[in-house]
């Protein structure tokens, strides 16, 4: 089996672009991936893509060519972006195709996204209530680990001010201002004890990436980096899940640590390879306790670890080094093909301002998605 | 007085002077859901009226639909969620009342109650379930 190189990157800027669809966005970032690889459409043999709410990635063919390859859509909220990469993966693993492409893309109306209880199989009430928001699953995950293992709200704050600094050095991110921890943490309260400039806004942005058979690499670029390791879990039994009206007593995993330690093993490698990671931050609280739930610390040590800066830029294990979903945005479709975006930069020494010191080898992503699943990724020089 | 209906029937009982929530078990494996699964596997269950407060949240911004609870920004008013472990059973999500969010306390003792939510086209009082803070 060959194992699989991504030799092209793609990005269409994220935040709000006035005027032009997701898809259009989508179809910049392909052409931008293209470049970066020094190849045509034509070459491209297959393609995967997705978007939750700016249409059938599909379609993208209309403006890239008729070049009659197959084009799948993939939808699996916010790992949609993943659950494209994992099927490039496993499509130039099989040896069916040689190169393709991921492609994710998105555009959301302003405010809190609304979700529809019959879409996953929940029942009316459940929406009409107001119960539904995952603003508030976010808020009530993070309460409940406060308390448990001893976080404080200052360290909330810390994670978002990260974000903003590490905004304010990446061209391509929405909020490119630097915010102040005093300011985070006397915003409005929106879901306590989450304020407003902790948590993520739905946002618009795209990603495209141009994998092929590791032995290939050279043709398309001197700097290829290398999909070691790609993995999708859904939720276990006694996960704390979005959208639940009601849960097991007994608690046990998320479905991140599934995907976190299915990926790990693929790659035969350890979290101490690892130079920089990619963890949802869909507010700051989920990066906390993404970084236990993927093994990189011990639930409480990230108070410890927020303070003495470990996770900045310059720190022991860099984690959002681009600015993450909180100062990125979140566009469904494409964020969790922008964590792999900024791991190959990182990677490549090309990510600027921001650029991780000490030539990064190793570089580690992670989304969850609604209604309970995970995908990570682990890519290396 | 104003007519109240239950916003969904199958959720707790009513009319009562103690609701109390249904749901159903799993009679091969003993678990609980809620709300109830209907299958030849399930019975139907009334459960504990008392359990402890597991996490909670104020949403304390208006939700868009399908919520129906109002459409206004300005006369929006935050409320309390939170899950409540019902001991031996399971956790259920539920709208808290009769507490200032700043007074909640993870752990805290609850009871489910049941309280009118918004009127429909009718002028009925649709009614949901809540827990509220045992005295």
């Amino acid at each position: 089996m060959s194992d699989v190189a991504i030799v092209g990157i793609g990005i269409h800027p994220f935040g709000r672009t006035e005027g032009v669809t997701g898809l259009q966005q989508g179809v910049h970032a392909a052409k931008d991936a293209l470049g970066d690889a020094e190849i045509d459409w034509n070459d491209i043999q297959f393609a995967y893509g997705g978007s939750s709410a700016a249409g059938n990635a599909d379609s993208m063919v209309a403006e890239l060519g008729l070049t009659g390859i197959p084009f799948m859509n993939v939808a699996n909220a916010c790992a949609t972006g993943g659950s494209a990469l994992i099927s490039a993966y496993t499509t130039i693993k099989s040896g069916q195709f040689d190169i393709g492409m991921a492609v994710g893309f998105d555009k959301h109306p302003r405010g809190a996204f609304n979700a529809d209880p019959e879409n996953v199989g929940l029942e009316r009430w459940y929406g009409e209530t107001g119960l539904m928001l995952t603003t508030q699953f976010f808020a009530m995950k993070i309460q409940r680990y406060m308390h448990d293992y001893g976080i404080s709200s200052d360290t909330l704050a810390l994670v978002a001010e990260k974000a903003f600094r590490n905004g304010s050095l990446n061209p391509n991110a929405w909020r490119r201002e630097p915010v102040a921890k005093d300011f985070i943490l006397n915003s409005m309260m929106v879901s306590d004890p989450l304020t407003k400039y902790m948590f993520c806004s739905p946002a618009e942005g795209a990603i495209a990436l141009v994998l092929c058979r590791a032995e290939d690499a050279a043709k398309y670029t001197s700097k290829p980096v290398f999909l070691k390791a790609a993995a999708i879990r859904t939720r276990p039994f006694g996960s704390f899940e979005v959208f639940s009206p009601s849960l097991e007593i007994e608690r046990g995993p998320s479905p991140t640590v599934a995907a976190s330690e299915a990926t790990f093993e693929m790659a035969g490698m350890t979290h101490a390879d690892i130079d920089v990671a990619q963890l949802q931050d869909t507010e700051s609280g989920a990066e906390i306790m993404h970084m236990s739930e993927n093994g990189f610390c011990k639930d409480g040590d990230q108070e410890k670890l927020l303070h003495d800066g470990d996770t900045n830029i310059d720190g022991k294990l860099p984690v959002n080094t681009d600015g993450g979903c909180i100062a990125n945005g979140e566009p469904v479709g494409a964020s969790g093909l922008r964590q792999v975006y900024e791991n190959v930069l990182q990677l490549r020494g090309r990510a600027g301002k921001r650029q991780v010191p000490g030539d990064p080898k190793a570089a580690y992503s992670h989304v969850y998605g609604a209604p309970g699943l995970s995908a990570c990724t682990i890519i290396t020089n | 007085m104003t007519n109240q209906k239950p916003i969904a029937d199958h959720l707790f009982t009513w009319p009562s002077n103690s609701p109390k929530l249904i749901g159903s078990r799993d009679t091969e494996t003993g678990r609980y859901f809620f709300p109830s699964k209907m299958s030849n596997q399930h019975e139907k269950v009334e459960l504990s009226r008392r359990g402890k407060l597991y996490t909670w949240t104020v949403q304390r911004f208006l939700p868009k639909t399908p919520f129906i609870g109002g459409d206004n920004p300005e006369t929006f008013e935050p409320y309390a969620i939170g899950y409540i472990v019902l001991p031996g059973e399971i956790m259920v999500e539920s709208r808290l009342v009769g507490v200032d969010p700043k007074d909640l306390k993870i752990d805290m003792e609850m009871e489910v109650t049941v309280v009118p939510f918004v009127k429909n086209e009718e002028g009925e009082d649709l009614m949901i379930f809540a827990f509220k803070p045992v005295n």
